[in-house]
């Protein structure tokens, strides 16, 4: 079978190539299309054309399409054939049989046994499964049929099979043995009673069955003791040898049980987003908010505390607890179960895996609790933890991080608290009262965002510096921007009112500056989280500034020194934003402003010396150059001079502001030579820059003293960080003079003077640099690709496109047409075909009775003339 | 005006009143004299009124007299030609009607010294209409002349009216520069500028040689207002607004023409710029010098005494001077030895300071601009501002870094001062001479401009990009330094404020937590919070 069509398939192939060759070969079949001219190298596919072939080929594709669809015309419903390879010769019988096999199987495997990976599919033998078959086999098996296995009893094939002839005469005999006594039994009985007895051998053979494993199972004990008393003899004679391997053996055993008996590493927590993060952190501070809320109302919170308790995983809730004493963690203790150790606290229990750092500081808050500090000094505690923590965060400074360590520390404060409200499990009424009063005096922990700079001053009013961040801080946790829409923009709102806020804190008199201390963390992490707000924010104070002084410069020639807030903002500055920047958008502006205000102001040098502070932090780290503080370092220390003669003024030129003589050139002589003694080193206050109240001379020597010290700490600080500097040396030309020559030498003098004469002061010349030789222009022609020969060019890609399109729409729409025309021509003959057979056939019947009738009639005329005969 | 105040506040209503009543009193009081000459003697009232406390009625008074006296001139009422004393005219011969006029100008001469005296008072108001009733009159008089000559012979002009109004606004003791502005839109006529310029001149001599040369600030300011109010017109057409018209030989009178005009003005400035001035009028001067005086004057040339001496003083005064020297040099061939040498010597650590450093530098790229100067003076130049660029701030900055740069790119062989490759690469002190005050000695030539190497490390990013540039050769083309001349630090400031697209802002990545702490910890090492 597989051979014949095969050899039918080549013969086919054989005649067809032939005919194909044939066709190609004849040359009536071919047409031949007629080139104008030859064009070299250009191959064309046309040039010959087999009309026949391919008009053949035409009509054959319509009848399988358009015929078709002509005959189902008007035909609603049509039979399709779904049987796989029905209609393919080609196709071998066996793998269409194959194929139509797998085909089912796909169809079984589609849906229900995706998952089922073991399973195949269930086998049939006749309807029955193949598998619980096999299983019967099994049964078959099992000892409980193996004794009854061949034992074929005559009750049993009789009562099953109805029982053989012989057989049944026998039993025959026996019953009318006992006719008189059994004669009742009926066949129903007899199964029965066939039944029970089966069942009470089933179960005898049970009991035997459970007999002889006891016997094994008390051989297998008396084996076992006595095996022991075998065993513990040689080890005993050992342990006398060698007394010092015992604990050894112990340590590991130990080490075993202790492994045994370790936490095991347990699945975390998943990692939480931070939108979770910030939910959870306004959830635990509603939470506590309530509690606060319930507690200044005066309800008992011991309940509450208790339940937070401990609570195991094994815990039943079922009211069974152990007693402290009882729990006893399992642990060795040099070498020892020390059981006998009493556990540490709950607490601790609490927070197993966290640092022991953090139980420290639990301890330390749980000290502050019982001294009932309130508060304040838990906030400190806080304060220096958090710092301790940025400190140690500093390398990935990731706002993340940071919240999650505040979220941290707000735990810890929940637990203090809880802690806290532990001991006072029964309160007096006094007690409750001082508790209700502590909660009014506790902050809420929940906080709106301020709409406006007065909604936040509001807010922040009356409150302890400590207090104040707080707010701050649970304000911005609130009204984190995952948790509503529009908080995002309220929190940088936030940044702009909390900066005015740290303004007008700073015009305050006295200048509440230890309040603007504590809001400096809280601005530095919201300006990580909005960076551009804070951009903007600060850019807005420092265009304002830079306006107003450029204004006052512009009436005046001169402008005062600014004032306290510019200088904490511009202290700020440095602190939020990078100053080492080449350019950036904040710190550039400021410096500027710094410069400007070093060089174009003279009142005070208190002020003076800040902003030259600030410009040394500046520039601290890039070392960049900064012309105006340098003149106004040389300028204050041209102040200290009392009486110049004119020509060693002229030795150093003084860079206004300052002038060479003047009522306040020597602003800076002391008025008793004697107040150096009594002087000592102190910081100064920052407010001194606002308002000086001295007293007598003496203060003002020390304050001038002290002025003095800043100046030549600056000075040294510069000459270090400017050494690299080539012109060093000339830019420290005036402060070398100054200090060398006018003023006595004095330690810290000669350390600067040092500095600036150890720096070379020869230079290489300057030289270019090396720079790359531009290339001579080549001068080979310039190819420029032709892509389509013989079209329009000079015109645009676009429009060459659209060309190009245009050609091939009329191209296809000619084509179209023509299909379209020879469709409707196939049609057309088809029809007409359909006509001409239709009346073909009709002539053929009519022909047929007439032939019919012909036949008849004459037979009937043929009849006629027989009777007439 | 305060005691006047005082007694309207207390008595408002009647004070206003009195105003009213008096108002209409003497409107009906002139119009009654006007009317007929019964009533003649109520011109007394009138000048009682003129006199009285009351600045409101004075200011009407004034009004009312203005409108007397030149209807009377309009008329001929009043004597013309040399009045006799008033017994005299009373005793002498002479006719009623002849009696009238003369009694009316003696009252008319005393109203106008009352006017002038009105012209020192403490109140703008009165002052402002006193000077403008006197200036009614001096045209009232200029068309009806009151002297008896042959006018076909003279022109007519209050000559003497004008100077007794210069001098009484030139005063000694107060500041009338708010009266000589209201003055200037008189002297927009031709004539009365002409007229008044001269009398400037008399009245400046007289002053100051009575003075003996020496300096009287409030006088001179006032002077200086009133004369830097004057502008000469530049062409001889626009002499078309006067005060009084000439019928006869229009054209050859003196004010109607233009040289005469630059001549008066040129004595006048001459005559002011002789005596010593005050440092502060010396700035003003200059400042306004080559602008709206030296193209005024006929021969500017006699300016240049003036000039040397100022550009001889130094400081400010120095770099203001310039610019009128640079007029004079640069149009009237005015050859000055040792200029450049001086403008080297101007180079100090101020001029980066003063307010005039636009113009200085303005200055400065134009007289450097010459491509006959010798190396060593442009190599000089670049130096010194190289090296006082060390103390410049950075708007200076900005601009004499470009300003380097064209001079070496004017003169290439200068471009050893920054490139300068030699075969031993030995390293070498500066040999320039910060103290030598000639150029040519200053050895600057041998030097490089280490300086701007400095300043590669500067603060601002623009000016550390724009000391970048030596490192590679210049471009061609010279930078305009117009652009950068007036930039204020606000500007500078506003470059990296105004930007509008910043992507990410960069953030100190180092957790802040006090004030005091973090970077470098300058600041808390010597301050503490309280």
């Amino acid at each position: 079978m597989g051979k014949v069509p095969k050899k039918r398939n080549l013969a086919d192939k054989v005649r067809k190539t032939k005919t194909s060759t044939e066709i190609k070969n004849n040359p009536f079949e071919v047409k031949i299309n007629r080139k104008k001219f030859d064009v070299l190298g250009r191959k064309t596919k046309h040039d010959v054309g087999l009309p026949g072939v391919s008009r053949s080929k035409a009509i054959n594709k319509r009848k399988e399409t358009l015929l078709k669809e002509y005959k189902q015309k008007n035909k609603s419903n049509k039979l399709i054939d779904k049987r796989f390879g029905e209609y393919d010769t080609k196709m071998a019988p066996e793998d269409k049989i194959l194929q139509r096999f797998a085909m089912e199987r796909q169809r079984v495997h589609d849906k229900k046994d995706v998952y089922n990976l073991n399973e195949e599919e269930e086998l049939t033998h006749y309807g029955q499964s193949l598998a619980e078959m096999e299983k019967f086999n099994d049964i078959v098996n099992s000892d409980d049929e193996s004794e009854e296995k061949g034992l074929l009893s005559a009750e049993l094939t009789a009562s099953h099979f109805g029982g053989g002839g012989l057989l049944k005469k026998r039993t025959s005999g026996d019953q009318q043995e006992e006719e008189g006594s059994q004669r009742a039994k009926s066949r129903q009985e007899l199964i029965e009673e066939l039944i029970q007895k089966s069942k009470q051998e089933k179960r005898e053979r049970q009991v035997q069955k459970e007999e002889a494993q006891e016997l094994t199972e008390k051989l297998d004990q008396e084996w076992k003791s006595i095996q022991s008393l075998m065993v513990k003899k040689t080890p005993k004679a050992e342990c006398d040898d060698k007394p010092e391997e015992k604990p050894k053996l112990e340590e590991y055993d130990m080490m075993v049980r202790e492994l045994v008996f370790e936490m095991k590493a347990q699945p975390s927590e998943k990692m939480k987003t931070p939108e979770e993060l910030a939910r959870e952190a306004r959830e635990k501070l509603q939470k506590l908010e309530a509690d606060r809320l319930r507690r200044m109302m005066g309800e008992e919170v011991g309940d509450t505390a208790q339940s937070l308790v401990h609570m195991s995983a094994d815990d039943l809730n079922d009211g069974f607890v152990l007693d402290k004493e009882d729990q006893k963690t399992l642990a060795y203790q040099d070498g020892k179960w020390n059981i006998g150790e009493k556990s540490e606290d709950e607490d601790e229990d609490e927070e197993e895996g966290e640092s022991g750092g953090e139980e420290e500081e639990e301890e330390e808050e749980s000290e502050a609790e019982e001294g009932d500090g309130g508060e304040e000094e838990e906030d400190d505690d806080d304060e220096e933890d958090e710092e301790q923590e940025g400190s140690s965060d500093e390398e990935d400074g990731h706002s993340d991080l940071e919240s999650e360590q505040e979220s941290e520390d707000e735990e810890r404060k929940q637990e203090a608290e809880e802690a806290s409200a532990e001991p006072k499990k029964i309160l007096s009424k006094e007690e409750l009262k001082a508790q209700q009063e502590a909660a009014k005096a506790e902050l809420p922990y929940t906080f709106t965002a301020p709409e406006s700079y007065s909604d936040l001053k509001d807010l922040l009013h009356g409150h302890t510096p400590d207090n104040q961040r707080l707010i701050v801080a649970r304000t911005q946790k609130c009204n984190h921007p995952s948790l509503a829409v529009g908080n995002k923009l309220k929190l940088q709102k936030l940044f702009g009112f909390l900066l005015e806020y740290i303004g007008e804190l700073a015009t305050r008199s006295p200048p509440e500056l230890t309040t603007i201390d504590k809001l400096i963390p809280e601005l530095y992490s919201m300006c990580q989280i909005y960076p551009e707000a804070a951009c903007k924010a600060m850019q807005g104070i420092l265009g304002d500034a830079g306006h107003s002084m450029e204004e006052e410069l512009e009436v005046k020639g001169h402008v005062a020194f600014p004032t306290l807030d510019m200088l904490i903002y511009l202290k700020v500055t440095a602190l939020l934003f990078p100053t080492s920047d080449f350019r950036h958008p904040v710190t550039t502006p400021a410096l500027l402003y710094i410069s400007q205000a070093l060089m174009k102001s003279l009142q005070d040098v208190t002020s003076g010396l800040v902003l030259c502070c600030l410009a040394v932090e500046y520039v601290s780290f890039s070392k960049r150059f900064l012309p105006e503080l340098i003149n106004f370092l040389a300028g204050t220390l041209h102040l200290l001079h009392t009486h110049l003669s004119q020509h060693i003024a002229a030795s150093y030129a003084v860079v206004p502001p300052f002038r060479p003589s003047g009522k306040c050139s020597d602003l800076l002589v002391l008025s008793d030579s004697e107040s150096c003694k009594s002087w000592s080193k102190k910081s100064l206050p920052l407010s001194a820059t606002q308002h000086l109240d001295l007293k007598n001379d003496l203060d003002r020597d020390h304050h001038r003293l002290m002025c003095l010290f800043t100046c030549l700490d600056l000075v040294k600080r510069c000459s270090l960080l400017y050494k690299d500097l080539m012109s060093f040396t000339f830019i420290f030309q005036p402060i070398r003079t100054l200090l060398s020559k006018h003023l006595s030498a004095q330690e810290l003098h000669r350390e600067i003077l040092e500095t600036i004469s150890s720096v070379p002061v020869s230079h290489s010349r300057l030289v270019l640099e090396k720079k790359k030789p531009i290339p001579l222009k080549l001068l080979t022609p310039k190819i420029v690709e032709v892509l389509d020969y013989g079209k329009k060019r000079g015109s645009t890609r676009e429009e060459r496109e659209k060309e190009r399109l245009k050609h091939k729409y009329k191209k296809e729409f000619k084509g179209a047409l023509r299909e379209i025309r020879k469709d409707s021509r196939f049609l057309a003959r088809e029809k007409l075909n359909e006509v001409m057979n239709r009346d073909a056939e009709r002539k053929r019947k009519v022909r047929e009775l007439f032939g019919s009738l012909a036949t008849q009639e004459g037979e009937w005329k043929a009849l006629k003339r027989r009777k007439r005969k | 005006m305060a005691p006047a105040k005082k007694r309207n506040v207390s008595s408002a209503k009647t004070s206003q009143q009195s105003v009213k009543t008096a108002k209409i009193d003497l409107n009906s009081k002139v119009e009654r004299i006007l009317e007929s000459r019964k009533h003649a003697n109520d011109v007394f009232d009138i000048l009682e009124v003129l006199q009285s406390e009351k600045d409101k009625d004075v200011i009407s008074a004034a009004d009312a007299c203005g409108k007397l006296f030149c209807t009377l001139l309009e008329r001929k009422e009043l004597f013309i030609g040399k009045l006799p004393g008033e017994e005299e005219a009373l005793g002498g011969g002479y006719s009623a009607e002849e009696k009238y006029r003369m009694f009316m100008r003696h009252r008319y001469n005393s109203c106008v010294e009352m006017l002038l005296e009105h012209l020192t008072h403490e109140l703008h108001g009165v002052k402002e209409s006193a000077l403008c009733c006197l200036m009614k009159f001096a045209a009232g008089e200029g068309q009806h002349p009151l002297e008896d000559l042959d006018w076909s012979e003279h022109y007519s002009f209050p000559r003497e009216l004008i100077l007794a109004v210069v001098e009484r606004l030139l005063s000694k003791t107060t500041d009338n520069s708010l009266l000589i502005s209201r003055f200037q839109e008189f002297l927009e006529m031709e004539d009365v500028r002409y007229y008044v310029m001269s009398s400037v001149r008399e009245n400046v001599g007289k002053v100051m040689d009575k003075s003996k040369g020496a300096v009287m600030p409030v006088y001179q300011t006032n002077v200086f207002t009133l004369m830097s109010n004057i502008s000469v017109p530049s062409q001889e057409s626009e002499l078309t607004n006067f005060m009084v018209k000439q019928e006869a030989k229009h054209e050859d009178w003196k004010a109607a023409k233009l040289n005469e005009h630059k001549r008066v003005f040129e004595r006048m400035w001459l005559g002011f710029l002789k005596y010593k001035l005050p440092s502060n009028m010396y700035k003003k001067v200059l400042v306004i010098l080559h602008d709206s005086i030296l193209p005024h004057m006929s021969k500017p040339t006699l300016m240049i005494d003036f000039l040397t001496a100022a550009y001889e003083v130094g400081g400010a005064i120095s770099l203001l001077a310039l610019n009128g020297l640079f007029v004079l040099i640069h149009q009237h061939n005015l050859d000055y030895p040792d200029f450049y040498k001086k403008l080297y010597n101007l180079l100090e650590p101020s001029i980066f300071h003063v307010k005039y450093r636009a113009r200085f530098f303005h200055l400065a790229n134009l007289f450097l601009s010459s491509s006959h100067l010798p190396v060593y003076l442009v190599a000089a130049f670049a130096k010194r501002l190289a090296r006082l660029a060390l103390t410049a701030p950075s708007t200076g900055l900005l601009i004499v870094l470009p300003f380097i740069y064209n001079l070496i790119r004017r003169h290439p062989s200068c471009r050893v001062l920054v490139h300068k490759p030699s075969t031993e690469d030995e390293p070498l002190e500066d040999p320039y001479l910060m103290d030598e005050e000639d150029p040519a000695q200053c050895r600057a030539l041998e030097s490089s401009l280490w300086e701007i190497k400095t300043l590669q490390k500067h603060h601002h990013p623009d000016v550390a990009k724009a000391a970048m540039l030596i490192n590679t050769p210049l471009p061609e083309k010279e930078d305009d330094i117009s652009e950068v001349l007036e930039i204020t630090t606000y500007e500078l400031m506003e470059r990296d404020l105004k930007q509008s697209q910043i992507k990410n802002i960069p953030l100190e990545f180092e957790t802040a937590t006090q004030l005091l702490k973090g970077v470098g910890d300058v600041l808390g090492q010597h301050f503490c919070l309280d």
